[in-house]
């Protein structure tokens, strides 16, 4: 082997073996240059459609949710206000609610009780700003209804895409799932960036001006409760929510990831979440699970109570449970 | 310094001069990289939409490949443990080869994993100080280190060695042996964190056991080799390089017994899944004979099956020692754990969704010419690093040689 190595060293150099520079190879290469420039243009040509605003110096320096100062975020709120006028239409308020001392927030729902008519996930799009192709398009909502066999609680033979005529079937029972806002939640565990985290009273929320978009987060949730904007959100100007916050229902950027925070925007101020609201049954409890005398605490005390994947370790503020 | 600068500048010069074939080749890689760069901004600019994901399969075809080419540049490992470890003679003069593989597709995952942000705009908040890290609580965060630290790793070690080979000038102990050592336990490393990415998601049965990390190195040990035979073969036949046998035999044995551990993790994953029936089994079950009617990978993953039990048959059988029949076996192997390892491991993770939902997924039109278009970069690169690397090592692009030159232009 040194041999042959040898032989090529003490030969030629590389130089000499390849054609020397000429005009003509000169000429040639500046030609094939220029084809590889317009070539590299013509490829980067898809980039001349963003709009304007859609990516800004601003926003890329902007920085984490938790380091911004006060007159960072009420700049950054007035900015975003100013960009749902502009895109949308609509006249909004995006406030910044903080969680209140004293409150841990958590959520029950009565498998006995709960029919099936997909109410609440109707109700949570048009609170939250979701996406949508038309009004029925509930592929965005926070909330999925399984409509289950009674006998068994097998997720895995649950049906996505009941159209009953009538709810509720007979031999069916119906399971809504929502973001369980975990206190060991895998989702905040795996996001690289810290876009996510669980706050005081025990909404897990996301930055979507922080989100990077790479979706392990989705991949770790065990409740699948977690949307991506693959597009820039579609909500025409009439169905969207005025009442807006900086960590929930603003409409969001594209590529980002979005979920349920227990309506954060209504259930800071003092009211219940939408999907509670509109229940019909009355099959939706929640409450302030630090104060003793709350309905909430009462239910977790003296019901049955099931925790979905409770195997997992992920311990839920979401919980089912039977009259 | 302006020797180092007179040899970036040499080295800028060789990489656009070639012959006929190499422009053609190059000109084609070029060309197919740009159409991936066009789907690419025009992913960009309206968004995974144009992907055939979903928010209920929400990674693809980019994570997928991403996931076998970190297998592929850690097996530039199994060079180098022979020539390092072992004192193999003939593997140290192609273990660069190996290295400057290991650049190359290293730097194709990193884009991969690029193009499947949502905002990939957003990157600086991966690096601190700017940046949030989310370290060591998240995995991917951790796989960030890891391959970012292996590229610079293979980038240092292969720059060295060839910097010293162009100088005439044996290297230095101290500037290249360590890194050479860490680089062996970092190769395993970054597949094994990669594997950790899957097997972290107690939510995901298919991927939360831990037999996949062992896997993950198995097959890349038989991928990664596979695919430098192939090279080797290449570099022999078009540049006056001369590689033995003895090397691709090398190869072919750590290969082989690879494909065996991989073939019996198989059969040990299988029987726990399938002996016991729970409920998990739905992925698994989905993947190999479909799940109520949806069967989109069935055909996949029994042609990689075959293709893997095939290419195994030959590596064990004294065809093999043979180069057509070991380079059919380097074919269907890499081929075989290309899709057993990318849409196999990926897709039946989010089928059913936790929630029991079935969503197929197959790769849209765009999200095929960016992964086509990423495949060619990274040959672009690797064809380069080899046009470059090649002179070097066989002494026709040297330091002295400079002096030679320079001179007879100025007379």
């Amino acid at each position: 082997m040194s041999q042959h190595e040898n032989d090529t060293a003490s030969s030629k150099t590389i130089e000499e073996t390849l054609k020397p520079l000429t005009r003509r190879s000169f000429l040639k290469g500046a030609g094939v240059g220029a084809l590889g420039m317009m070539g590299f243009a013509a490829a980067l040509k898809p980039l001349l459609d963003l709009e304007k605003g859609d990516i800004t110096i601003d926003e890329l320096l902007q920085r984490h949710y938790k380091e911004l100062g006060e007159d960072d975020l009420s700049r950054i709120l007035d900015q975003l206000t100013g960009d749902t006028k502009t895109r949308y239409g609509a006249d909004v308020s995006i406030r910044d609610l903080k969680p209140q001392n004293g409150v841990g927030f958590a959520y029950a729902l009565s498998l006995s009780k709960c029919i099936g008519c997909r109410k609440c996930a109707h109700a949570c799009l048009a609170e939250n700003n979701q996406s949508r192709e038309h009004e029925d398009d509930i592929n965005m909502s926070y909330i999925r209804v399984l409509e289950l066999d009674k006998g068994s609680i097998n997720l895995e033979k649950s049906d996505h895409y009941y159209e009953a005529a009538e709810v509720p079937q007979k031999d069916k029972y119906y399971m809504p799932v929502q973001c369980h806002q975990c206190d060991n939640a895998p989702c905040v565990k795996a996001c690289p960036v810290q876009a996510t985290w669980q706050e005081q009273d025990g909404v897990v929320v996301v930055d979507y001006n922080w989100c990077i978009g790479c979706r392990y987060c989705m991949a770790a949730c065990p409740y699948d409760a977690r949307r991506f904007n693959f597009k820039k959100p579609t909500v025409p100007a009439k169905s969207i929510n005025p009442n807006q916050t900086y960590l929930s229902n603003r409409v969001r950027p594209q590529g980002v990831v979005e979920k349920c925070t227990f309506c954060l925007q209504r259930t800071r101020d003092g009211r219940f979440p939408a999907c509670m609201e509109v229940c019909p049954t009355g099959a939706r409890v929640f409450g302030n699970i630090l104060d003793p005398e709350s309905e909430i605490n009462y239910i977790l005390q003296n019901k049955r109570v099931y925790v979905l994947k409770e195997d997992l370790g992920t311990k839920p503020r979401f919980y089912y449970f039977f009259d | 310094m302006k020797t180092y600068l007179i040899f970036l500048f040499r080295v800028f010069r060789l990489s656009f001069q070639g012959g006929r074939k190499f422009y053609l080749w190059m000109g084609a890689l070029s060309v197919l990289s740009l159409v991936g760069l066009y789907a690419f901004s025009n992913q960009f600019v309206n968004g995974l939409q144009t992907t055939g994901m979903t928010n209920q399969v929400s990674w693809g075809a980019y994570i997928a490949n991403f996931t076998f080419l970190v297998g592929v540049a850690a097996a530039a490992v199994m060079l180098v443990i022979p020539a390092y470890i072992y004192k193999q003679s003939h593997m140290h003069k192609v273990v660069l080869f190996g290295e400057l593989l290991a650049i190359a597709v290293i730097t194709m995952c990193l884009l991969f994993v690029t193009v499947d942000l949502g905002r990939p705009d957003r990157f600086l908040h991966l690096i601190p100080p700017f940046g949030k890290l989310n370290f060591p609580g998240s995995i991917l965060s951790w796989d960030v280190i890891v391959l970012n630290g292996y590229l610079l790793l293979n980038m240092h070690i292969c720059g060295y060695l060839l910097y010293c080979h162009y100088r005439n000038r044996k290297p230095t102990w101290a500037f290249y042996i360590p890194f050479v050592f860490v680089a062996i336990a970092w190769a395993i490393s970054i597949h094994t964190v990669t594997a950790f990415l899957y097997v972290g998601l107690a939510g995901r049965p298919y991927w939360n056991h831990p037999i996949v990390a062992p896997r993950f190195l198995a097959s890349a040990f038989t991928a990664g080799p596979a695919l430098i035979i192939l090279a080797f073969q290449i570099i022999r036949s078009t540049t006056k390089y001369w590689i033995g046998d003895d090397p691709i035999k090398t190869l072919k044995q750590i290969m082989t017994v690879a494909m065996l551990i991989n073939v019996f993790l198989l059969i040990c994953e299988l029987f726990a899944e399938f002996y016991t029936e729970t409920v998990h089994l739905a992925s698994a079950n989905y993947l190999y004979f479909g799940l109520h009617g949806h069967d989109t990978l069935v055909p996949w993953i029994w042609s990689a099956i075959s293709l893997n039990l095939a290419g195994l048959c030959i590596l064990i059988s004294p065809l093999s020692s043979r180069l057509t029949y070991l380079n059919i076996a380097c074919v269907a192997v890499f081929l075989g754990i290309w899709i057993e390892k990318g849409m196999g491991l990926i897709i039946p993770g989010f089928v059913p969704t936790p929630l029991g939902q079935i969503v197929e997924y197959l790769p849209s039109f765009n999200e095929t010419l960016i992964c086509l278009g990423i495949w060619a970069f990274g040959a672009l690169m690797f064809s380069w690093m080899l046009h470059v690397a090649i002179p070097i090592l066989d002494g026709s692009l040297r330091e002295n040689s400079e002096a030679a030159i320079s001179n007879k232009n100025d007379s």
